[in-house]
């Protein structure tokens, strides 16, 4: 063990963690944004609507992340009309290409977590809220959405983790990320020890405030906690008895 | 793809192999870990939930990189000359790491989840640690861990790409050579995912077969 060495690669590699962050908070949130009307045909969609997600999903779950990745980003190139779109601006980029390959992924994931959410939304509760003469967009906006999101935050949260760990495959499309950079400095340096070690503690703490900030959404959001929360509890739809909606294990 | 057909029929098996081998030694040393979590002393407790915190916190390739590079370094300063560790033991170890961290948490889940009552029955029967664990616990444990674990092994065959990237000749690393020398990128990818997809699918079916055959008692 070098500590000088550990040392330096403590100064150098957290230059990658603004990118390891670009990538996985921007896919996230591509993911995230699709994965919402995705979700909702996957539960309640008709039956061929389902189907068509459900490939969409499982094709994407079934395959490794590095083989996408290189599929876009090596692949694509091979289609002469990709070459000679607009597209290929973006698509000749590793940045985009790993973007689209993570948000792809995300979205795949989310759809299915989400999914199982939303499935185990108890019907009394959006029975009632049709007894009530809510439409059916509101129903999904107001009920159905906000409780099968509290359900799936703890599964959602492991997705989180996934993408800050996932993210290391854009080292292999020649992106300087945490990883990227430790394969870099191992390269000069002969010390993959060292080096390694120090880029597993940066994203062992990245993921360790992924995992805490999702426990204290978790927290922030369910509604049998403080008085601050049951002041608020009017304004967003009460969790139901806990008995019914525990997650599938 | 031409000559590649054969290289990839060799590819799969090494996949397959490498899957195998480092999910049933993940399995093995998961299991050990979660008994041992389960009833040892609180020190040795905080032991395993710091690895599989670090295993589960630390992306895959990373840990892959640093045991190939890293015991490559190691072995070479132990034997004193450049030895060079094995692609394939790298990943065994790498994946089985990995796999272990997952396993350890998910069966840790499944021993918590048998009702407690189901020891204290099994003790005033005069059955012995061994014994509970065997004929009680363990049956009791596997199925209600059963989905999780499925899903632990769908992963396992989608790590095993990655041991690619430290040059071991898998479906991944064919696909790649494939590509760069007919210049066919797509097709060669299509084919690695079509053979993962495959993989991944028979995983799938297995592990219905088995929730089938042995569903989660009492419920």
């Amino acid at each position: 063990m070098n500590l000088g060495l550990m040392l330096d690669a403590l100064v150098v590699l957290p230059s990658g963690v603004g990118l390891t962050l670009t990538l996985t908070v921007l896919s996230l949130t591509a993911g995230f944004l699709v994965s919402v009307p995705l979700a909702f045909m996957r539960a309640f969609g008709r039956p061929g609507l389902s189907l068509a997600v459900l490939s969409y999903t499982y094709v994407i779950r079934g395959t490794p992340m590095l083989v996408q990745l290189f599929l876009l980003y090596y692949g694509l190139s091979q289609i002469a009309a990709v070459r000679a779109s607009i597209f290929w601006v973006i698509l000749r980029d590793p940045f985009w290409c790993a973007l689209l390959t993570f948000s792809l992924n995300s979205a795949a994931h989310t759809t299915e977590i989400l999914c199982r959410g939303l499935q185990s939304v108890p019907k009394g509760v959006t029975e009632a809220a049709t007894s009530l003469g809510l439409k059916r967009f509101q129903i999904a906006r107001l009920v159905t959405f906000p409780i099968a999101f509290r359900i799936s935050l703890p599964a959602y949260g492991n997705e989180v983790v996934g993408m800050i760990k996932g993210s290391s495959l854009a080292s292999t499309v020649t992106l300087l990320e945490i990883t990227g950079m430790a394969r870099q400095m191992v390269s000069t340096t002969f010390a993959p020890y060292e080096i390694f070690i120090v880029a597993g503690a940066i994203y062992l703490s990245l993921t360790s405030i992924a995992v805490k900030a999702t426990q204290l959404l978790e927290r922030w959001l369910s509604t049998d906690g403080n008085r601050v929360h049951r002041r608020k509890a009017r304004l967003r739809p009460a969790l139901p008895d806990p008995e019914i909606t525990t997650p599938l294990p | 793809m031409g000559g590649f057909t054969t290289q990839f029929v060799v590819a799969l098996i090494v996949t397959i192999s490498l899957a195998l081998v480092s999910g049933c030694l993940g399995t093995a040393f998961g299991l050990f870990l979660a008994i041992s979590k389960g009833t040892a002393q609180p020190r040795l407790n905080s032991v395993v939930t710091a690895y599989t915190t670090v295993v589960r916190g630390v992306p895959e390739l990373l840990i892959i990189l640093l045991i190939y590079f890293g015991g490559t370094t190691l072995a070479s300063k132990i034997a004193g000359r450049y030895v060079e560790v094995n692609a394939f033991t790298a990943g065994v170890i790498a994946l089985s790491v990995v796999f272990s961290g997952y396993a350890t948490e998910v069966f840790r889940g499944a021993i918590a989840a048998v009702p407690a009552g189901q020891t204290e029955a099994a003790k005033s029967l005069g059955l012995n640690a061994w014994q509970r664990w065997m004929f009680v616990i363990g049956p009791q444990m596997l199925r209600l861990a059963l989905p999780a674990y499925g899903n632990l092994w769908i992963s396992l065959f989608k790590d095993t790409a990655l041991v690619s990237i430290v040059g071991l000749t898998d479906i991944m690393r064919v696909a790649y050579v494939g590509a760069g020398s007919l210049r066919a990128p797509l097709t060669f990818y299509l084919a690695a995912s079509a053979l993962y997809l495959s993989l991944t699918t028979v995983t799938l079916l297995s592990i219905r077969l088995a929730e089938r055959r042995y569903p989660a008692l009492g419920r």
